[in-house]
């Protein structure tokens, strides 16, 4: 089924069409800009969106932000307004709010979504999938993780977007990575900086990182890095160097204890929001069987894929930082190098064709991923041993001493043995939260490699659906 | 506490969490319209009985989970708020009969 279509709202699964041509999993650049371009080679295309409204999480709000809010934010937010604009123009259905908890590329002649929006589910049938699903932040495991008033610098950035809500009282930011310092300049711009950033950055890192320097000072990234933490040390107390230790709950307030130099310090706390860079979010993928492979440089399970983002799957492409973390700009050529090669496959263009149109995606690729070589080893995360009564899994409670004590006396082979043995990863973030931390576990008491270890095998469904909603479905599937 | 930036240029919203009422803006999701009125406690995990909040804000880590009029649970984060709806806390351990 193709023809041209317009841009259409869909509020409901069942104003779905029964087929695509290309179901595209996230609107974040790598999926409103995959779906302009197969879109506008006349495939038939379907967005399925967790959000209200286009933009993933790194554009979020951008429709209903104000020039105020979107100066705020700064000049590479705004730039999405570019995109979100050209997705709105692109001739395939949108379907906001929606969840996917089911994709299976294994039975039948194409794969198969299971969409949950409105209280009701579908499963529809296409000829591809791209997953475009983004990244989450690495979960910050610290003694203390799970206190209310503690959370990812991310949210505290998506506050900013999604309501522009800012923190108040005395904030810490504390991390190491980009974003923490984004967030920071964006926390000073908004007139509420933070009382303390602290940097757990090693101070060897920039030694380590620096035979890739060239490429990072030729990029645009190094002066806006620097402007970036030049903003924060201005408007606030910059510590480095620091390792963190404990969030801890006292009488009527909570404090963060972090040492510098082997010397220890206690601060107290309104809010704090903690940093430790992002992975790739792999549920979707790994219940749909794509191949995992441990980057050892990201220190992240990510989706294998070939040079135009087709997975271990044939019929399933993975593009933007859900494969592996790169930044928007490499998600938005990402994105539309995997909708050329899947407009290929549907044998809209030739190989010759797709070349053509891909060259100045590849072109801004390129240039996207200048200077992330630096980045990366500068802010690559060092092996944390947790102590036993950190919690590894929020959902059940279960803490690394737990599993390092099973390690030890129970035939414990990975984590999915883990899992049955503990209901560790078995709640409703369905590891999502525990996953790396319990893998690193394994992989640091028994020597094994990551790509031994592995990550939890998940299955459907990816995302809680009530059972009434999987039932009604069953009757109205004919 | 939280502050909004911007303000006036939505329209209020006004629901209730547990019985108590909250004014909120048109276009906020749950969690940040909580946490935007000072409630940062949303539940109490399940096995330890821990107080727990909004952590993610992006849908990954399930702590923002309440009940919106008697539903399903659904993450805070990831649900606009609607004039007069009744949200309230999950408490999983009577949920399980």
């Amino acid at each position: 089924m193709s023809g041209r279509m317009e841009f259409t709202t869909v509020a409901d699964p069942a104003g779905l069409r029964p087929f695509y041509d290309l179901v595209v999993i996230g609107a974040g650049p790598a999926g409103m800009s995959a779906a302009v371009v197969a879109s506008g080679q006349g495939l038939s295309v379907l967005v399925v969106d967790r959000g209200p409204s286009p933009g993933g999480q790194i554009y979020r709000g951008i429709e209903q932000a104000t020039d105020g809010r979107k100066h705020l934010l700064g000049p590479d937010y705004a730039r999405g307004g570019t995109l979100v604009r050209a997705f709105r123009q692109a001739g395939c259905d949108y379907l906001p709010q929606a969840t996917v908890w089911h994709l299976d590329a294994a039975t039948g002649p194409g794969p198969k979504v299971g969409i949950s929006a409105c209280g009701r589910s579908r499963i529809i049938s296409c000829g591809h999938v791209l997953l475009a699903t983004g990244a989450m932040e690495r979960p910050p495991v610290l003694p203390g993780w799970t206190l209310p008033g503690v959370m990812n610098v991310g949210a505290a950035q998506i506050m900013l977007k999604a309501g522009g809500v800012v923190a108040d009282g005395k904030v810490i930011l504390a991390g190491s990575g980009p974003l923490l310092w984004l967030v920071a300049s964006q926390y000073a711009a908004a007139g509420k900086p933070a009382a303390l950033v602290l940097d757990t950055t090693p101070v060897t890192a920039a030694i380590r990182a620096l035979p890739w320097a060239g490429g990072f000072l030729s990029s645009g990234l190094a002066g806006k890095g620097a402007a970036l933490v030049a903003r924060a040390c201005r408007s606030g107390k910059v510590v480095s160097g620091v390792q963190l230790l404990a969030v801890e709950q006292r009488n009527d307030h909570r404090v963060l204890r972090y040492s510098k130099g082997g010397r220890e310090t206690e601060v107290e706390f309104d809010h704090l929001f903690l940093h430790q860079g992002l992975v790739p979010e792999i549920n979707l993928p790994s219940s749909a069987g794509l191949r995992l492979v441990w980057n050892e440089l990201r220190s992240a399970f990510e989706p294998e894929r070939d040079a135009w983002g087709i997975s271990s799957v044939a019929t399933i492409s993975v593009a933007g930082d859900g494969g592996a973390v790169a930044g928007a700009e490499a998600a938005w050529h990402g994105g539309a190098l995997a909708a050329l090669e899947v407009c290929r496959r549907a044998g809209r263009i030739a190989v010759a064709e797709r070349d053509r149109l891909a060259r100045p995606f590849h072109q801004g690729y390129r240039a996207a991923m200048r200077g992330r070589a630096f980045l990366e080893r500068l802010f690559r995360p060092g092996r944390t041993e947790h102590d036993d009564d950190t919690l590894l899994c929020r959902c059940e409670d279960v803490t690394a001493g737990q599993l390092r004590r099973a390690l030890a006396h129970l035939p414990v082979e990975g984590p999915n043995q883990w899992k049955a043995l503990s209901r560790c990863g078995m709640g409703p973030c369905q590891g999502r939260q525990c996953g790396l931390a319990v893998s690193t576990t394994i992989a640091a008491q028994t020597g094994r490699s990551m790509d031994s270890v592995g990550y939890y095998r998940l299955r459907t469904p990816v995302f809680p659906v009530p059972l009434a909603e999987l039932a009604a479905m069953e009757t109205a599937q004919e | 506490m939280f502050t909004r930036l911007d303000d006036g240029e939505n329209t209020p919203v006004s629901f209730s969490f547990n019985a108590t009422e909250v004014i909120a803006r048109e276009g906020d999701n749950i969690a940040t319209a909580l946490l935007a009125a000072g409630i940062g406690t949303l539940r109490h995990a399940p096995v330890s009985q821990s107080p727990r909040g909004a952590f993610c804000m992006m849908g990954v880590c399930f702590e923002c989970l309440v009940s919106i009029d008697g539903g399903a649970p659904v993450q805070a984060c990831m649900t606009q708020v609607r004039s007069g709806i009744c949200v309230t806390g999950i408490a999983m351990q009577e949920d399980v009969a």
